[in-house]
């Protein structure tokens, strides 16, 4: 991979041993993809505050700087964690303090974390603790290279934002955070963004909440790892809804840019999404009335039991409307008693909520609106959980395997019905 | 008896020499939310490899899907003493390039056959730098 004479310098040790270790993992980072050279990035989104069993046998061996450079950088040296080159934020990690005696959650975790934010708020880390960045000003603009991990906040970058970023991971997050460099490989090259995957949607519309998770389920088992573009009956979406969207097809599959022609920035129309050219898009896959029933059925085939004891919203984490729009019905319920029921917010956006009434609302219902974390990040729900149900895609699929339960996919509408009566009586609606 | 061996040239993504016992996956892996580091166990509900074991397998898989935690969840296997020996990934993706980086084990891809169809679970496998021979069992 070619250096850069800056780039050599930092991998010779100019910068100090904690840059020389980020710029040796970028190196052997770059030679696993047989990346060209290295970009220059100033936007980055990674987890450093994530407790975790390794994590905390790092720190008690060698503190925050020990813990830095094994799983930020894989190094094995003794290293000072100098301040952070370009502006870095946090994604989700654990619950915080607000979370004790709601949340069952281990205590240690939370004071680990609570070191953690103060340790790295010093070294210039912007706490944002949510898996949703873009939601609380980290807006990266067209065209900007950036290097983020989560993979709902990558597609959302790369597609909706028009940003270029790969769906990286802890320890090339960390070494970006210390170089402001990233491989050049992959998304970052305007000649990689095209569409490969034509998906028409017909004989029904694409319109709610609820639908665009179906259908993002539906794209990622179409393109994998590809770039599916949608087309056909759909409506216009909203910030949410393309939330939901591409978190599932980031589950189903690894999608990592989607375009729909006319909305998102890259594609103007169907042609241009796939170079230009007519002769280039594909014939086209249809999304209709049936496959919108079997992923309806796959994300519901875990469940078996009616019973709800827990009810998840806010995966993604969720925007203040739609924190105001579970205040709306919930107002003047009661959840049963045999279920729980949490809202996951940024807590930027939990102040909002806090502010404009809805938390009250929600809790005086008996539910609740949480900051930073969720149950698949921080292995966590209820006491006792054995049935849950969630209007996120992402989180149907994945909490089953994380927390060994059961899962209920269905609308906002549903799931807070199943909250108040403690049982489930969802089903597709035609 | 003709030659039981297949030989397979490719890209490594981590150089170096092991050999080990082949563990295939069809499917293509979750890290997060699709493995248990500290078992080293797939755990993700609907998976082909459900409950399977790999550490201290050549793990050979189309590719990485899901959660950008991918790489950390192998990066944990290392430091649990779970991972495996070996990777040998159909298609590279960052997710799986950084994953064998961190778990720091010999990895190949781009090889001139499609190694998930070659390759059977049991099969005795060795990867050395840019080739794979692989003795049917």
């Amino acid at each position: 991979m070619f250096l850069t004479d800056e780039e050599k310098r930092m991998r010779d040790g100019a910068e100090g041993d904690a840059v020389a270790a980020a710029m040796d993992l970028l190196i052997r980072y770059g030679y696993a993809l047989d990346a060209e050279r290295l970009c220059d990035i100033r936007n980055v989104a990674g987890t450093m505050t994530q407790p975790s069993p390794v994590k905390a046998r790092l720190v008690a061996e060698g503190g925050w700087d020990k813990a830095f450079a094994v799983i930020n950088l894989d190094s094995d040296l003794d290293l000072t964690v100098p301040p952070m080159r370009v502006p870095t934020c946090q994604l989700q990690h654990g619950f915080g303090p607000d979370s004790v005696d709601i949340v069952p959650y281990p205590r240690a975790n939370v004071e680990l974390q609570d070191d953690a934010e103060a340790f790295y708020g010093r070294h210039g880390v912007n706490i944002l603790a949510t898996c949703t960045p873009y939601q609380v000003g980290n807006l990266p603009l067209r065209g900007e290279h950036c290097a983020w991990m989560e993979s709902s906040a990558v597609i959302y970058a790369n597609s909706v934002l028009g940003a270029r970023t790969n769906c990286e991971g802890i320890a090339s997050t960390g070494a970006a955070s210390l170089t402001g460099k990233i491989p050049c490989w992959g998304n970052h090259r305007e000649e990689n963004r095209l569409g490969t995957h034509l998906i028409s949607v017909s004989g029904m519309t694409v319109e709610s909440f609820q639908d665009w998770g179906l259908l993002g389920y539906f794209a990622g088992g179409v393109a994998g790892e590809d770039h599916p573009v949608i087309t056909g009956e759909i409506s216009r979406p909203d910030l949410t809804e393309l939330k939901h969207f591409g978190a599932a097809a980031a589950t189903s599959g690894g999608v990592e840019l989607y375009h729909i022609p006319g909305i998102t920035p890259e594609a103007p129309s169907v042609a241009a999404a796939f170079g230009g050219s007519a002769k280039a898009v594909p014939a086209a896959v249809v999304y209709g009335p049936a496959e919108r029933r079997q992923m309806y059925e796959t994300l519901n085939e875990i469940g078996s039991s009616a019973d709800v004891d827990f009810v998840l919203l806010g995966c993604p984490h969720a925007s203040v409307d739609q924190i105001r729009q579970a205040a709306a019905l919930l107002d003047g319920k009661r959840l049963s008693a045999s279920t729980e029921l949490w809202i996951m917010a940024p807590r930027a956006l939990k102040v909002m909520a806090d502010r404009s009434g809805y938390t009250e609302v929600i809790e005086r219902a008996g539910g609740r609106v949480l900051a930073d974390s969720c149950p698949a990040m921080s292995r966590a729900a209820p006491a006792g959980t054995r049935v849950f149900a969630t209007d996120s895609a992402k989180q149907a699929h994945y909490l089953p395997a994380i927390l060994g339960i059961e899962a209920w996919f269905g609308t906002l509408e549903e799931c807070v019905a199943a909250a108040v009566t403690g049982r489930w009586n969802g089903g597709l609606s035609e | 008896m003709s030659d039981p061996r297949i030989i397979l040239r490719g890209r490594p993504v981590v150089p170096g020499r092991v050999e080990g016992e082949a563990l295939v996956s069809h499917e293509p892996i979750s890290g997060w939310g699709g493995i248990d580091p500290a078992r080293g166990v797939i755990t993700e509900v609907r998976h082909e490899l459900f409950g399977v074991c790999f550490a201290g397998k050549i793990l050979v898989f189309p590719s990485a899907k899901g959660s950008s935690g991918w790489s950390g969840f192998f990066q944990t296997t290392r430091l649990s003493g779970t991972a495996p020996t070996g990777m040998i990934i159909g298609r590279i993706s960052a997710k799986s390039a950084l994953g064998a980086v961190v778990t720091r084990v010999p990895a190949i891809t781009d090889l001139d056959a499609d190694p998930c169809e070659v390759i059977a679970t049991g099969d005795w496998v060795l990867i050395d730098n840019a080739t794979v021979e692989v003795t049917k069992r």
